[in-house]
């Protein structure tokens, strides 16, 4: 490691349970062999040992973060070892008098997701009806005068609908909106034939969105992320491998990014036998993908290699099976047919309207 | 940035989605806000202490000539421009 790599922030994923079963979902797709393993006391101890390390930031994700009961101690853990705190939901289970509780406890910010500005178009993504509550909670939040992120994440379904997604989002007087085009991933890979956009729906989107962020200034931050696929090098995925994120899950692994346990021969370990301190400086899985010295060409050798460290590792293994591949989503990349191959079959319509593969529990 | 000038009878105070916190790894002063954080520098810091809606921008001008032990004139276009680009990412809003 060098002596850049300090934790900033830290992704507390508190159960990979949710009421939602959207079809792009982040969570690994085997989900049920990560039960909820961790109690109050490990969540508080991990965000102490966060926070010495130096963390300053903390998201409370899942799965749903509301689901565990204890949510409003660990917001108060949270809260005393003066963490920012943003609670990432989907505003299912929740009450106006929950919300009230998390904000006394000290909770900094809420981000609430929407699927679609059509509700029968939401509910279809996020498999059950969820929309009059989403919108609910994003107006409790208000109220109560908590900073409201609402995330929107995009594909070919709902990309043509981004102007009335953003209008939605002045209505709700949102302080921050995430137009994040799906990253294609877990749950989004197996359904990326249904959502992959094409080229047209993101151009037009792209300069809404732009139009927006210029109308809005000063107002309501607007952010457009444009998906991987389109954008010919790779993103710095978690602003490199183990440089400033790190990541727990519901059963205690401690990850440089959310899906580092679905790459193999990797050892990550676990919050509930060592700390931190000692997964952050010692770890090999940790070590493996820092730096240069793993790197292949042509990422070797890249004037870029600083910017976006290679990619992502994740894309990398599930579309290429080798984790310490050049990303495909870069154009220099050898393997970047992968990627111009599905981009190619996304800029026309489907023959047949195709199934959408809902987020279960597999066993 | 936006085309107006802010004004110096502005009274600019942190919004509710910005804190403002010293990073012990650093000993550096840092804004923090959903997903994100500014690591400022001593100026930046000093400027955003007095940030609290119960002043004008001229008057946190004088006040940080004096602490700077600078001239009002030379320091009023790097907080101007200082305080546009956070009122611009909504970070900082005029108190009424």
């Amino acid at each position: 490691m060098t002596t850049e790599d300090r934790l900033y922030t830290l992704i507390a994923e508190l159960t990979y349970l949710c009421p939602l079963r959207c079809v792009y979902c982040s969570n690994p797709t085997n989900l049920a062999a990560h039960p909820d393993r961790l109690s109050t006391a490990d969540w508080l101890r991990v965000f102490e040992q966060a926070a010495e390390l130096g963390a300053l930031q903390l998201n409370l994700s899942g799965g749903e973060p509301l689901l565990r009961r204890d949510l409003e101690e660990l917001v108060a853990g949270a809260h005393a070892l003066d963490f920012y705190s943003n609670l990432i939901t989907s505003g299912l289970p929740l009450t106006h008098d929950r919300l009230l509780r998390l904000k006394e406890a000290g909770l900094s910010s809420v981000q609430v997701s929407i699927q679609d500005s059509v509700p029968e178009e939401a509910e279809r993504i996020a498999g059950r009806s969820s929309f009059e509550q989403k919108l609910e909670v994003a107006r409790w939040v208000k109220e109560l005068d908590l900073p409201l992120t609402l995330n929107v994440v995009l594909h070919r379904q709902n990309l043509g609908r981004i102007a009335e997604i953003i209008a939605l989002a002045e209505h709700l007087e949102v302080d921050r909106l995430e137009l994040a085009n799906t990253q294609y991933l877990a749950w989004a890979l197996e359904n990326r034939s249904a959502l992959l956009p094409s080229a047209a729906q993101l151009d037009s989107a792209r300069e809404i969105a732009k139009a927006a962020k210029a109308r809005l200034r000063g107002k309501m931050e607007v952010l457009f992320v444009l998906p991987d696929y389109y954008s010919d090098r790779p993103k710095a995925c978690m602003s490199g491998w183990g440089k400033r994120y790190l990541l727990v899950t519901p059963d205690g692994l401690a990850l440089p990014c959310h899906l580092a346990h679905t790459l193999p021969g990797l050892a990550f370990d676990n919050v509930q036998q060592r700390s931190l301190d000692e997964i952050w400086h010692h770890s090999a899985a940790f070590a493996k993908f820092r730096g240069e010295a793993w790197m292949p060409e042509p990422c070797k050798s890249c004037d870029r290699r600083e910017l976006d460290f290679g990619g992502c590792r994740c894309q990398a293994f599930h579309l290429t099976g080798n984790a310490a591949a050049t990303d495909p989503a870069c154009g220099l990349s050898p393997q970047h047919a992968l990627v111009s191959a599905a981009r190619a079959a996304a800029q026309e319509p489907p023959l047949i309207p195709l199934g959408l593969r809902y987020r279960e529990i597999r066993r | 940035m936006s085309a107006e000038a802010v004004s110096l009878a502005l009274k600019p105070k942190l919004s509710p989605k910005a804190k403002l916190r010293l990073d012990a790894k650093t000993g550096k002063y840092i804004l923090l806000y959903p997903e994100k954080g500014l690591l400022l520098n001593p100026t930046g810091a000093a400027i955003l202490k007095l940030c609290k809606g119960d002043q004008s921008l001229e008057a946190i001008i004088a006040t940080l000539a004096a602490e700077f032990q600078s001239d009002a004139d030379v320091l009023r276009p790097e907080v101007l421009s200082f305080v546009q680009g956070l009122l611009d990412r909504g970070l900082l809003q005029a108190a009424p």
